[in-house]
């Protein structure tokens, strides 16, 4: 039965009673929930993280007023969102428009369920989970397209469509970083490739595809519409891209599905390249679920770090970095990895 | 060639990149400028152009002689003057206006004063509530004056050297 030894005894019967597909919804619902909530609550405090970073960069504090060190004001961001009106513009498309957000929303959510936290820690262990990661990665920018042309607005229109060339360019160059993955773990199971790289810091992916690494990198920012390749918000040129007329809870929706994106390219980033959950000297220190969270908080913070620093991109050097520069470097690589896995060199293709 | 090179192994080694954000990363760890506004203040000088008042003699006398040379000299028309002579023959403002929206806190009706009147104190905290509010009249900033002329007074002494 689903579940038996999770349920208390006193509700034993009641579950039994229950149809086998209603215990699969709700232990899989449950399990989502305990996945979903612990990511809203990490994404409030990215946020905070966010501008406390950047101030800190920028040699301001950041803020500090709501609460201690100002710790409450992802929750009073959150609660102003909440009651604040969503407003509809005239002749744009009203069902579109509500359902653009959602569209990115839940993609970004989605992908969830395929990353595995530990080697038993996983909500659905399925054999194709880089694809499927890939999939839904990709399907939320048509959330972003859709926003921008249901907006009726012009600004909305170009940040959507400046969105839309740039996934399709980076789309690209990610998905060929991945297949690199692909050719050393030899599966599309998330678990199974960070297993092939147990052994130690020496046996971690990012040492034999160090390029595909910065590769999926940068083209992770770009999917993600970060700085230095946000051109789809660029506030300073086009207000605010493509959610210039979302306002209230859709907002807060799209922003939440583009910080969950933040942590789920930077948690890739830490199970592709750098061994998930394992420990980098397992003769010192165990494989445990904290190595997974630090390398991912680190890589949290690079993507705040590059947003103090870097300059926007303008449009067409966006364009040429993606076609003319990570692509060839990928297609490159892979050459190299077919020749490195012919030889199986190293221990990371024996 | 050997530039183009240069430029290639330069740009494939992040090393513009790492420069900034090496950067960045040590302005991380500096003291921060940030003044916490309500709690502290930037010093404030004794030239600071604020809310405006008109002033009084030590004997209680106002001192505004209604020359108007505040009236004409204001670039933005905020003074309006009416004058007429008072029981005791001297000429006196019978109406003193300045409307705050249009004033753009240059100080040239300060500057302007022959009997240093009107002035502009270093109240930068003020605000409206009702429509109408913006018109100081001739009563408010009377009273504005009196409230704070030991301020007034103490920054003309301290800008006097100056002058």
């Amino acid at each position: 039965m689903i579940g038996e030894s999770w349920i208390p005894e006193f509700l034993m019967p009641i579950w039994e009673w229950l149809h086998e597909y209603v215990q699969y919804t709700i232990f899989s619902g449950v399990k989502a929930l305990i996945i979903l909530l612990p990511l809203f609550i990490v994404v409030a405090y990215y946020t905070y993280a966010e501008r406390k970073v950047i101030g800190y960069m920028q040699v301001r504090k950041g803020p500090n007023r709501v609460g201690p060190k100002g710790l409450l004001q992802p929750f009073a961001d959150m609660f102003k969102l909440m009651f604040k009106e969503i407003i509809i513009p005239t002749n744009s498309n009203r069902y579109l428009f509500i359902i653009a957000p959602i569209i990115t929303f839940a993609p970004a959510m989605a992908a969830w369920a395929v990353i595995p936290f530990t080697d038993t820690l996983v909500f659905a262990d399925i054999n194709a989970g880089l694809l499927y990661i890939l999939a839904m990665t990709s399907v939320g920018v048509y959330g972003v397209i859709i926003a921008g042309w249901a907006s009726n607005s012009k600004y909305a229109l170009l940040g959507a469509m400046r969105s839309a060339a740039q996934i399709v360019a980076y789309e690209i160059a990610m998905g060929f970083a991945l297949v690199g993955v692909l050719m050393v773990g030899g599966s599309l199971n998330l678990g199974e490739i960070v297993a092939k790289q147990s052994g130690g810091i020496g046996h971690w992916f990012f040492i034999p595809l160090l390029p595909l690494f910065f590769v999926y990198l940068i083209s992770g920012v770009a999917e993600t519409n970060r700085a230095p390749f946000d051109v789809a918000e660029g506030e300073s040129e086009i207000v605010a891209g493509f959610h210039v007329e979302y306002s209230g809870m859709t907002f807060a929706v799209f922003f939440l599905a583009e910080y969950a994106n933040m942590i789920l390219i930077a948690m890739l980033c830490s199970l592709l390249f750098f061994g998930g959950w394992l420990s980098p000297v397992p003769e010192l220190a165990g494989d445990s679920i904290g190595w997974l969270f630090g390398k991912t908080a680190f890589f949290m913070l690079l993507l705040l770090w590059f947003r103090a620093t870097f300059p926007r991109y303008r449009y067409d050097q966006i364009m040429r970095l993606g076609w003319k520069v990570l692509l060839p470097v990928t297609i490159f690589w892979l050459a190299v990895e077919g020749v490195a896995v012919y030889f199986k060199i190293g221990p990371w293709f024996g | 060639m050997l530039a183009k090179i240069n430029l290639y192994l330069k740009s494939f080694l992040f090393l513009e990149l790492l420069k900034g954000l090496s950067v960045t990363g040590r302005y991380f760890f500096r003291r921060k400028f940030t003044i916490q506004y309500p709690e502290q203040k930037t010093p404030i000088s004794p030239r600071f152009r604020g809310l405006h008042a008109l002033r009084r003699y030590a004997n209680g006398e106002e001192r505004c002689i209604a020359c108007k040379l505040c009236e004409a000299v204001c670039p933005a028309l905020a003074i309006t003057i009416e004058s007429e002579q008072r029981e005791d023959g001297s000429r006196r403002t019978t109406r003193y206006d300045i409307d705050l929206f249009k004033c753009i806190y240059c100080g040239f009706c300060e500057e302007a004063c022959p009997v240093d009147s009107i002035v502009e104190t270093n109240v930068f905290e003020y605000h409206f509530e009702n429509r109408g509010e913006n018109i100081m009249t001739k009563e408010k900033l009377l009273e504005i004056g009196d409230r704070y002329e030991a301020q007034l007074a103490a920054d003309k002494a301290a800008d006097a050297p100056y002058r």
